[in-house]
């Protein structure tokens, strides 16, 4: 099992024939995900990496029957793709666009809510699960199908986590990239819980960063329901100046909030095992699950 | 993007919301004008931050006369390191109480959050942790905006505890819906993310007047607002160019980086991802050493990206070392790889460099740097630590990796 995605996750690539869609849909295909079809206003009907277009997502899920996509469109058309998504009945939408409007972000996490879509991101890497699927742009050669659960918000450190348990020989369940904006689709508080229910997860890594408090609730949560699995946890941006945005648009210290250590802090009280370098994740996370590491 | 007062002010105007009459001047003969045409007025230093009041960047004249002596003073001034290119000269209020109206983001809530008070003229942070009964919260709906019950109730519970407007409750609820409302509308059609009255000043007549404004735009949504964004740097920037802003960052920023100066730090610090980056400069203060600046270079640079951002880095003289942290994922080991060689041999780098490489064509990117005679480490701490030893010139233990 895992969590969002699997091999049987039909995915729509919202953007496909742009420059960083058709690259990433090349990769995704060659990674195994099932791509059905591609939407791009206008192409409807023609062909591109071996899938049918489709001028609308509402027209592509009734021929493909894709379940997901993948929202690869530059920012000031990302908020409506990620509405029309929602409107057309997807299940899962996967938004790595950087550099949205935030108030568009807010009106499109807003109109998600009242469907039963779930929105990851925006400005994420998107989802892997090892040897079965991936959405978005997690490199294909990091992971490897294994115990951990991974959610972060910063891409690079997904991908470190992922290359460090994979090569201690942990592997992972699923990884999501939840995405390094001030406002997402998805939190922390959000992902946990299906890792929670999800049997092959046997502890979780979050990677947090500065600005704002996701990460204090999901220390909170994790009190709230006793969480039963290790979770390892990581916090970067400890030297940050306040009121400096440090790269992702979310990561600030504002107003007293967000700093690492109160991050740190929360999560700490709340069980987690904190690590200060990726080789520490890992090495936390084996010695969390009594697993015996390989060498690297 | 920070609005000067004047500049939002402007925008509340536009919208409906009433200001002050007033005048924007550069010198003390305009603000000597300004005094001429409206009576008394505040000189107001226009600045993008908080805190001139106290210190001493606002003054309240009488005469034309001491609105020239006044200005003259005002725009010599440099207020926590900004310098004051210009003042706004303001009609005086007969204030008769204190309000508050505010809209910024709530990030827990994903949403907009509208705020009242009848404790006006402090930060609403401050009323917020010593009174928070003082305040009143509404978080509008994304799709269909603030209905104006909401706002009247929100108003009602704000104003219950300003026993001063007890009299007047009912009429200010009814008069804060319509400038709620067109505050919002505001919010929306300039991507603000904070847009605040403070103080709402309740005239002595009676009417509600915007004495103070801030306005902080969405950086992702200034490709909206560009004749904003043409506004405020030419009103920031004086005849030296300086604006005020971290010199360093203001480059970065021309030369289309995401960089962030440290001040005083000798280890220049590039990597790519935010988070990543973070992580650096945190495994640096963690060997004890000190981080000079932040630099992403972002997913999927190349070669000519690596050169801009080591060129950039080394511009500012306390820099006695250099970080390079990366993981290859759309970005490729083998044109990191080149555009460190290539900047290095173009560059006069005459300080130590450690580079840190994984990932994708991590086994190229590493052959291209020994060939090129530079070392690269696998272990992100390791590396720190290296690098910190180079530059802090402590003894090093183990092969002297990544030194160039």
């Amino acid at each position: 099992m895992s969590i969002l995605i699997d091999s049987s996750t039909r995915v729509l690539v919202q953007g496909l024939t742009g420059r960083e869609g058709s690259f990433h849909t090349q990769q995704m295909q060659a990674y195994g995900t099932q791509v059905v079809a591609g939407m791009v206003p206008g192409r409807g009907g023609s062909e591109a990496l071996g899938v049918p277009i489709f001028d609308t997502v509402a027209d592509a899920v009734a021929s493909t029957g894709a379940d997901a996509s993948l929202v690869i469109v530059p920012p000031a058309f990302a908020a409506d793709a990620v509405m029309e998504a929602a409107a057309a009945g997807l299940r899962l939408v996967v938004c790595v666009t950087e550099g949205i409007p935030v108030l568009d972000v807010v009106r499109a996490v807003g109109y998600v809510s009242r469907t039963g879509t779930r929105l990851i991101g925006p400005n994420c890497p998107g989802v892997m699960t090892p040897g079965q699927s991936k959405i978005g742009f997690i490199p294909n050669h990091v992971g490897r199908a294994g115990r951990v659960g991974v959610v972060a918000r910063s891409g690079t450190l997904t991908y470190e986590v992922i290359q460090g348990l994979s090569a201690a020989g942990l592997g992972e369940s699923t990884a999501v990239g939840i995405g390094g904006d001030p406002v997402l689709g998805s939190t922390f508080v959000d992902i946990l819980p299906l890792f929670a229910a999800d049997p092959r997860t046997e502890a979780v890594v979050l990677v947090g960063e500065i600005g704002g408090s996701d990460e204090e609730r999901a220390a909170e949560w994790m009190t709230a329901t006793g969480f039963g699995k290790p979770v390892i946890a990581f916090i970067s941006g400890r030297t940050a100046p306040p009121g400096k945005r440090m790269g992702h648009a979310g990561a600030i210290i504002s107003g007293g909030t967000g700093s690492a250590q109160g991050k740190i802090d929360a999560l700490r009280a709340a069980g987690a095992s904190i690590a200060d370098t990726i080789e520490d994740v890992v090495r936390l996370a084996g010695e969390r699950l009594g697993a015996q590491l390989l060498p690297r | 993007m920070k609005l000067l007062e004047h500049q939002a002010k402007r925008q509340f105007a536009r919208a409906g919301i009433e200001v002050p009459a007033g005048r924007l001047a550069r010198t003390p003969e305009e603000a000597a004008q300004a005094a001429r045409e409206l009576g008394r007025v505040a000189v107001k230093a226009q600045v993008p931050i908080g805190g001139r009041g106290k210190a001493g960047g606002i003054a309240v004249v009488d005469t034309p006369e001491q609105a020239s002596r006044e200005a003259a003073r005002i725009l010599a001034m440099e207020i926590r390191g900004y310098p004051v290119r210009s003042v706004w000269c303001e009609v005086g209020l007969e204030i008769a109480h204190e309000l508050y109206l505010g809209i910024t983001l709530d990030r827990e809530r994903r949403r907009l959050v509208l705020i009242l008070s009848a404790a006006g003229g402090m930060e609403i942070e401050q009323v917020a942790a010593e009174a928070p009964e003082r305040i009143a919260k509404l978080w509008p709906d994304p799709l269909s905006g603030p209905h104006p019950f909401e706002i009247r109730e929100a108003a009602l519970a704000a104003l219950a505890h300003a026993p001063a407007l007890a009299a007047q409750r009912g009429r200010l609820a009814g008069a804060l819906v319509p400038l709620a409302l067109t505050l919002h509308r505001l919010a929306l059609d300039t991507d603000a993310l904070t847009c605040e009255i403070n103080p709402l000043a309740l005239s002595a007549g009676g009417r509600l007047i915007a004495a103070d404004g801030k306005l902080e735009v969405d950086e992702n949504a200034e490709y909206r607002h560009q004749d904003l964004a043409a506004e405020l740097a030419r009103d920031l920037q004086g005849d030296d160019g300086r604006t005020g802003d971290d010199p360093f960052e203001a480059e970065a920023r021309r030369r289309g980086l995401t960089y962030v100066h440290l001040p005083g730090g000798t280890i220049g610090c590039i990597g790519n991802g935010a988070g990543l980056v973070m992580n650096t400069l945190d495994l640096v203060k963690q060997m004890g050493g000190s981080p000079n600046n932040f630099l992403d270079i972002g997913g999927g640079a190349g070669a000519d990206k690596v050169r801009a951002a080591m060129e950039m880095v080394l511009s500012d003289p306390d820099v006695k070392g250099v970080f390079i942290n990366v993981f290859g994922g759309i970005t490729r080991g083998d044109e990191v790889a080149r555009g460190i060689i290539r900047a290095r041999d173009e560059l006069d780098v005459g300080v130590p460099m450690v580079v840190r490489m994984t990932g994708t064509n991590e086994e190229e990117g590493r052959r291209l740097l020994n060939e090129a005679g530079i070392v690269p480490g696998t272990s992100a701490p390791e590396a720190a630590r290296q690098i910190v030893a180079l530059v802090d010139g402590e003894p090093t233990a183990g092969p002297s990796m990544g030194a160039v």
